[in-house]
């Protein structure tokens, strides 16, 4: 149990070497920063990102101290000898189709590949005991890497830090994708960041909310960059990323309009005070002050133009360092609302209901001259009950077919209707088992009644016959006597 | 056993006795424990005349002096002790003590003129030879995981579980970093003051240091206002709930086998300051600090409210890094079990060397260690032989078998070494033991076959087996019936 020391315990004289030197600490900063993306199917990306940068060498055992940095992943650095680790876990795949291509790519399921330094000596053990001690860390099953799954890629995948020279030989790269992400896995990783969910950006992280997404992934990178210009010496970086996809139509009840509130059901209070830099990007490509297509507010104070991906993007700055920022309102609730409906028009959905009711959707567009346009729908097949198949269930089953109005002159158009193709039961296992119940049936009814009922008189011998000049036969080929 | 020499200067004892020097003499005691288990503890005496220059040093006229000139000729091996027997009215020591126990494997006993001068003597040695070795309560504690508690025992603390190696965590949390920018230079503190600390234990495993800083961290307990002395203070029985909440963002290792000894350093936030823990008795602790045996310690630091003057947040905080290393060390001490030995009557002790450890303290410490590894090591090897006695399907695999082995084999070398008094071989020696058994104990591939008893072994084959044979054995019945009637048949004819 606890107990407190008596002060008469204490009888040492320190005597350390004279001079109280003012020891280097090892210098860390925090970045932190977010972007919030409208995608062009109405969904909303969010994307984080937290940079520790730490200017030390951690190349040598012993005695480590840690500020920002965790001590968790500084001592697998410096046990493991690691030059490189990225982990990532993604649920949900990015659908370049119709949200445009992303800004973090990851594979669905977990994906871990290492550099290691070339002082280790035995690179496979050092891999199997990493996998396993981030397994504990993360709380997932990457303790399944083991051979089966771990390739040595030789031109794909080149180091993203420093690197003298690569050999290949010290690469691993294994993906499970079958692992699952959840709460499990957002929760130590939230616990590596220095400001951990009190304060700053990373208020915004709640499980709930972040796993009601259509596409989450976070992922971890530790990676060596220079530290100054010249690149006299190392330092090692940290980032924590994680980017979401929130489906607009079941967080914003059919508009397109979104807020922090609504998203993360969260608002920023207060920056992370150990943060250097701490800022949300709002990408307002659309914003246009004659047209008022849509609205932002707080209204942004500093605008950033850039080609990003490919196009030129307009972003509105939030500063939550800015003292100003904060401190007009109590909290800072980010909101964007769509001033005139965009061109997709007016949309109503009524999902359907277990044999209650079926989809219905009305969706008002203007669709541009000499052009096509598609619209799809995407439906999920479920297994009926056998009383409901008709009795043709190989044809398939149909789709009612959608109906579409004109605007200038009335014109209803109908298109064809859809089959689709349902898995079928086997049919015949009624019958079969008909077929043997009452086979044990009538053959066990039978030899009772017989049993019972049947008797038994003495019968002379009959000669001659088939069966007996036959079993005589085979008696004289035996030599045994005959019937 | 624990060899002593005993070194006699010219006017400590009688003439005619000193004619009979040297000699040796061994004194046995039993320490006994529960369950008739005793421990048997031999002190070899080697009585012996002194050197010119032991002379010539115990004949100087401060303690220090003495140790100063006596320290240059050699380094004593682990577990002996010297004992410099002096006049009875030298002035080395102060006039009513009666002996004196050194940092470095000495002590210094007064003689005495006396026709049984040996015998007061030998009493004496013995007395202080058994404060500086092995005692009933070192003993106990050290055992304390082996044998079943009672009362006497439950008051002991336990001292850390023996082990090949140690992790030490220093933690400094800072809850309200709005309001504090704490710094402290602890990469300095540790070389000055942790790590001598850690090299005169090197012989009792592997040592490494970390430190940290985690913000936002908080104690799960609210701290209580007295507004008698308008602070706050948290109660003794509130101690033992502040470690649970803190403990899951130590990040306590996963890179590392040994266990860890966590060191927190607590700021306490604006609102709760100052802080100050209050022991069974309501009075604010002096050190503010307390600590959790087998875990670690926890201290307050209070923030001098005259900092706040300029009053603009967050006011930067130097953190005073002698005064919480000082607690530190002391709370590294007790953890080790490295205790206030008892020490006889009219006994001065010499204040502790700049490393803050005694080297007879580490030999008791390795003492310790060493009966702690080998009991560990029998109950391991006992466990395993009783477990093959009752399920006889455990396989055990050769090198399961070399393992063991060599745990006995390393169990009985520590025992001879101790027995003939060489520490350092048989500390060594019982860390081998304890080594090999667990490995042999923990071994996964003893469980290969473990869950396929006799019983589902019958039920596996019988399908297989009984419809064949149950023809089989019908046919060798009727073969058996006819072959006697054909026997039968010739005797009848017959």
């Amino acid at each position: 149990m606890a107990a407190a020391i008596p002060l008469s315990l204490l009888v040492l004289l320190l005597l350390g070497p004279g001079g109280w030197c003012l020891a280097e600490h090892p210098r860390d900063s925090l970045r932190e920063e977010l972007v919030i993306t409208p995608l062009p199917s109405g969904d909303v990306a969010a994307t984080f990102q937290f940079r520790t940068r730490w200017d030390s060498e951690l190349q040598r055992e012993g005695v480590s101290h840690y500020r920002l940095f965790p001590k968790a992943l500084g001592q697998l650095i410096s046990k493991y000898s690691l030059r490189e680790l990225h982990l990532s876990f993604t649920q949900g795949f990015w659908r370049t189709r119709y949200w445009g291509p992303p800004f973090l790519q990851a594979p669905s399921g977990a994906e871990l590949w290492v550099w290691f330094q070339d002082t280790v000596t035995d690179v496979d053990k050092s891999w199997k005991e990493l996998s396993n001690v981030l397994s504990g860390i993360f709380c997932a099953s990457l303790n399944f890497i083991d051979s089966t799954n771990t390739v040595t890629p030789t031109a794909s995948f080149k180091p993203l830090g420093l690197a003298n020279d690569t050999d290949h030989y010290f690469l691993r790269y294994a993906v499970l994708p079958r692992e699952v992400v959840c709460t499990e896995n957002l929760t130590p990783w939230k616990k590596l960041l220095p400001c951990s969910s009190k304060a700053g950006l990373s208020v915004l992280l709640k499980a709930d909310r972040l796993f009601h997404t259509s596409y989450h992934s976070q992922a971890v990178h530790i990676r060596p960059v220079c530290r100054n210009a010249r690149c006299t010496s190392i330092s090692w970086e940290l980032r924590q990323t994680l980017s979401v996809v929130f489906d607009a139509f079941i967080t914003g009840q059919g508009k397109k309009d979104w807020s922090l509130f609504r998203m993360f059901s969260r608002t920023l209070t207060e920056p992370c005070p150990l943060a250097s830099e701490s800022r949300v990007y709002v990408d307002i490509t659309n914003y246009n002050q004659d047209n008022e297509t849509l609205e932002v507010h707080p209204s942004p104070t500093t605008t950033y133009q850039d080609v990003i991906l490919g196009t030129r993007k307009t972003y509105a700055i939030y500063d939550l360092l800015d003292s100003a920022m904060i401190n007009n309102s109590r909290n800072l609730n980010i909101q964007l609302k769509w001033k005139r409906p965009p061109e997709n028009g007016y949309i109503h959905y009524q999902p359907a209901q277990d044999r209650l009711q079926p989809h219905l959707l009305e969706m008002l567009i203007q669709l541009p001259a000499n052009s096509v346009t598609k619209v799809s729908i995407q439906f999920e097949r479920a297994l009926l009950k056998w009383t409901e198949y008709t009795p043709d269930p190989n044809h398939g089953f149909y789709v009612r077919f959608p109906v579409s109005d004109g605007s200038n002159y009335f014109v209803r158009l109908y298109t064809e209707p859809l089959l689709v193709n349902l898995p079928t039961p086997d049919f015949s296992m009624p019958y079969n088992v008909i077929c043997l119940t009452c086979t044990v049936v009538a053959v066990c009814y039978g030899s009772f009644y017989n049993l019972l009922t049947r008797t038994f008189h003495i019968e002379e011998p009959r000669t001659g016959g088939l069966a007996k000049r036959l079993a005589n036969l085979i008696r004289r080929a035996r030599g045994v006597p005959l019937l | 056993m624990v060899p002593v020499t005993v070194v006699f200067t010219r006017e400590s004892v009688p003439l005619d006795d000193q004619e009979k020097l040297p000699f040796t003499v061994v004194h046995e005691r039993e320490i006994p424990l529960k369950y008739k288990m005793k421990i048997k503890c031999r002190f070899q005496k080697a009585y012996r005349r002194a050197l010119d220059h032991e002379e010539e040093a115990l004949s100087s006229g401060s303690m220090q002096e003495a140790e100063a000139m006596l320290d240059e000729p050699q380094e004593q091996a682990e577990g002996s002790l010297t004992m410099y027997v002096i006049s009875e009215h030298s002035s080395l020591l102060p006039q009513d003590m009666m002996s004196y126990i050194g940092p470095k494997r000495t002590a210094v006993v007064r003689g005495i003129m006396h026709r049984e001068a040996f015998n007061i003597i030998g009493r004496r040695i013995v007395q202080v030879a058994q404060a500086m070795s092995l005692t009933e309560d070192v003993l106990a504690a050290a055992l304390a995981d082996h044998l079943p508690e009672d009362k006497w025992s439950a008051e002991k603390r336990r001292p850390l579980k023996s082990s090949l190696g140690y992790e030490i965590t220093f933690s400094l949390l800072n809850p309200d970093p709005k309001s504090h920018d704490v710094h402290w230079d602890i990469e300095g503190a540790v070389r000055r003051y942790v790590q001598p600390f850690l090299n005169a234990l090197s012989a009792a495993g592997n040592f490494s240091v970390d430190s940290q800083i985690l913000y936002y961290a908080v104690l799960g307990v609210n701290p209580r206002f007295d507004s008698a002395s308008s602070s706050y203070y948290l109660d003794m029985h509130n101690l033992p709930h502040v470690i649970n909440p803190v403990e899951s963002r130590l990040g306590s290792s996963a890179a590392s086998l040994y266990p860890v000894l966590n060191f927190l350093l607590y700021v306490p936030e604006l609102a709760h300051s100052p802080l100050y823990i209050q022991d069974k008795d309501g009075a604010p602790v002096a050190t503010n600090a307390f600590h959790s045996p087998r875990w670690g310690g926890i201290m307050v630091y209070n923030v001098d409210s005259k900092t706040y003057n300029a009053s603009v947040l967050p006011v930067r905080v130097e953190v005073d890094m002698v005064r919480v290393m000082e607690v530190f060390l002391a709370q590294l001490r007790l953890l080790f079990g490295i205790a206030q030995p008892q020490v006889p009557p009219k006994c001065l002790l010499s204040g502790p060397k700049s490393e803050g450890l005694m080297t007879w303290e580490l030999d008791r410490l390795l003492w310790a260690r060493s009966v702690e590894n080998l009991a560990t090591a029998t109950t391991t090897l006992t466990s395993l032989a009783q477990l093959l006695g009752k399920i006889s399907n455990i396989v055990i695999k050769d090198d399961v078998a070399s393992e063991v082995y060599r745990a006995v084999a390393a169990v009985q070398k520590s025992a001879e070494e101790l027995a003939s008094g060489h520490l350092a071989s048989a500390f060594v020696a019982s860390q081998e033991a304890v080594t090999s058994s667990e490995l042999a104990f923990f071994d996964p591939s003893l469980l290969h076959l473990l869950y396929f008893p006799d019983d589902q072994k019958f039920a596996i084959y019988i399908p297989l087996f009984l419809p064949m044979a149950v023809p089989i054995l019908l046919s060798l019945v009727k073969i058996f019936l006819e072959t006697r009637k054909s026997w039968k048949k010739p005797q009848k004819t017959d």
